[in-house]
């Protein structure tokens, strides 16, 4: 058998994936109940049930009808993107808003085509002074400003 | 007439300093973001959401729904002068609305559009505010059958208008009804699919899951390519349509206008299909249809007055039976939720102010769109001209805030990157997101719905279609289905899609 559809394969199985662990994880952990008093397992282990058929009939189309390849993944960008906003939620209480947002504007802008410093720095000076002058000023958003060891 | 009498409510409410300051805020921003190119109407407003939290309800409404238009509004601008649409509903703009920009007429395209949907608002607030409160009082006799049957009728809507494989989008659809039902189970009280994490006891928040799935993934789409756009700055010259223009359009604005509202108001309805649906009709109408994709102005007034009307006729379907149509509806309903309003058809008697409020503010944010709009143009395409790579950072630290701020805790930032990497994810696999962010906001509402019909039936399904309004929802949602099951459709289905992309 050989997979025609790439994108429709791993979309099946993901489908797959996602069903039966709402499938297996409700009939484990939560009571079904019957149809006229549903339990808290009834309508999540249906639904995951169901998702997991569907995935499956996706799957099989992807031996049967051709389709396009998966682009490529391009891991820069993922991982700068994601890095950069756990870098944020994370280091604001310890660093402030002041040093978090230097950390998203730094490691999300590597994850670009080009790095300019320069560029890079003036953008963050701006953020910075909105951000705090909207969010903390404006909307007295209760964040630090600066970095805890600094106040 | 008490349309009047509400509507004059209406713009007591909407018309106080404060509000329509509000209402002034909330279509600058929307506009201002909207026009930044890959940055749709979900994204805008998932990212401007926390700013409302602070504000009261009416004035919280007031402002999203401006930031809505705004962002639409400044989704056509996109697609006008860069070939970008902003958002899928202004895709049809781009075919003719960058033809004219290209052939140094994009001052009359951006005339047009704005005008036109300037037009196809007034109309539409009239057409919300006739058939808002019969259809509020039909609804007020639903019980959780015919919830439950519109629930899913609004879902296969949702289904059909996705692009690419059927199969694929009801199970992004089942997906997201699964992820919604994370959380404490109301009925008993359980906490589901917790994993013993505390911050998951009250699920995940709708705004942590769009901005991922939207914003995040969003971005590091864009940042796949280099971006060399063509943007038409210096050629925007003179605004205002000649004379001919005007005798073009006036027709296909009316068209679109009337074609928009009624297609609005259907479940899974909106801007997209009626957009679509006015280009379409255009094309097969009007005298003109050879220049069609080479820059008519009819292909832009048309889809652009009916994206209006059916934006603004979608609220009628959250307002009266608080049941979203569109992703854009599932983000107001979350908004009305945190601000402790539950949607439905109570909200217009017992809340007459926000009701008719929101309404009138309809109008009054097109309204300013159209006057400060064409005059502010020049602003707007200098913001085009801002290059990716300073724009992405600064929308990353808003959604950062805007996040983080929900609870003031960074478990929910994190969320929204796992929900940027599953957008990621899906935007390789060609899994729509949208139906997805649906299922996410009605999952909990279709599993109590579904068990108070089981338990008033005593466990019989037949219940659903036994009742008329819900056996009339079912059939029409497996009318919905066959339909565009079938080979020819589907094909059909195929091509249109094809063309949008």
């Amino acid at each position: 058998m050989k997979i025609k559809g790439q994108k429709d394969f791993w979309a099946g199985l993901m489908f797959m994936a996602f069903g039966l662990f709402f499938l297996i994880w409700a009939l484990l952990n939560y009571q079904m109940g019957s149809a006229v008093r549903m339990g808290p397992a009834y309508f999540p282990s249906v639904l995951g049930g169901l998702l997991a058929v569907i995935g499956l009939f996706v799957l099989i189309d992807s031996f049967v009808e051709t389709g396009s390849k998966v682009a490529r993944f391009h891991f820069r960008p993922l991982v700068m993107i994601l890095l950069a906003c756990l870098a944020f939620a994370y280091t604001l209480k310890p660093l402030g808003l002041v040093g978090a947002t230097a950390l998203v504007v730094f490691i999300s802008a590597l994850g670009g085509h080009e790095f300019k410093f320069r560029e890079v720095a003036t953008l963050y000076v701006v953020l910075v002074i909105f951000s705090v002058l909207v969010f903390v000023k404006g909307l007295t958003l209760p964040f630090p400003i600066w970095p805890a060891f600094m106040e | 007439m008490d349309i009047f009498a509400n509507l004059a409510l209406g713009l007591g409410v909407a018309l106080t300093p404060f509000n329509l300051m509000m209402c002034l805020i909330g279509v600058l921003l929307g506009t201002l973001i909207g026009v930044l190119p890959g940055v749709g109407p979900v994204a805008t407003i998932a990212m401007l959401l926390p700013i409302t939290f602070n504000l009261n309800p009416i004035a919280a409404l007031i402002m999203l729904a401006g930031i809505y238009y705004g962002a639409q509004y400044g989704g056509s601008t996109t697609a006008i002068l860069v070939n970008l649409p902003g958002e899928s509903s202004s895709v049809v703009t781009c075919l003719d609305g960058y033809q004219m920009a290209r052939q140094g007429r994009a001052g009359p395209a951006l005339a047009t559009a704005a005008l036109g949907s300037f037009f196809a608002g007034c109309v539409a607030t009239l057409v919300v505010a006739m058939f808002a409160p019969p259809l509020a009082e039909v609804a007020l006799k639903f019980g959780p059958a015919e919830y439950f049957s519109l629930m899913v009728l609004g879902l296969v809507a949702a289904v059909v208008l996705a692009h690419g494989s059927l199969l694929k989008a009801i199970a992004m659809v089942i997906l997201g009804l699964l992820l919604g039902l994370i959380g404490t189970d109301v009925n008993s009280g359980v906490l589901r699919f917790a994993f013993g994490i505390a911050e998951m006891a009250d699920g995940i928040g709708f705004v942590t899951v769009a901005m991922g799935m939207f914003g995040l993934a969003e971005i590091i789409a864009n940042l796949e390519h280099r971006g060399a756009r063509e943007v038409f700055t210096k050629k925007v010259t003179h605004l205002w349509p000649t004379k001919e223009d005007w005798k073009r359009i006036w027709a296909p604005v009316l068209r679109g206008t009337c074609l928009g509202s009624a297609l609005g108001i259907l479940p899974g309805g909106g801007a997209l299909l009626s957009s679509f649906a006015a280009y379409t009709l255009e094309k097969k109408v009007s005298r003109h249809s050879k220049e069609f994709g080479k820059g008519a102005i009819e292909g832009v007034a048309a889809p652009e007055a009916a994206n209006n009307a059916g934006a603004q006729t979608s609220f009628i379907p959250l307002l009266t039976l608080g049941i979203p149509s569109n992703a854009v509806m599932a983000l107001m309903i979350g908004a009305m939720m945190i601000q402790g309003i539950a949607p439905g058809p109570q909200v217009m008697t017992e809340r007459p102010q926000l009701f008719w409020g929101m309404i009138a503010s309809m109008w009054v944010g097109n309204l300013m769109l159209v006057v400060l709009n064409l005059p502010l143009i020049g602003m707007w395409i200098k913001l085009l001209t801002v290059p990716y790579r300073i724009l992405y950072p600064s929308i990353l630290v808003f959604m950062s805030i805007g996040v983080f701020s929900l609870s003031n805790n960074p478990f929910d930032v994190l969320m929204m990157g796992l929900f940027g990497l599953l957008g990621y994810v899906c935007v390789k696999l060609e899994c729509e997101p949208a139906p997805m962010i649906l299922g996410f906001i009605l999952g909990p509402l279709m599993e109590e719905n579904l068990r108070r019909a089981m338990l008033l039936s005593r466990g019989d399904p037949l219940t659903f279609v036994q009742k008329p309004i819900s056996a009339g929802f079912i059939i029409a949602s497996v009318i919905l289905l066959v339909i565009i099951a079938l080979p020819q459709l589907r094909k059909k289905r195929a091509e249109v899609f094809v063309e949008e992309a």
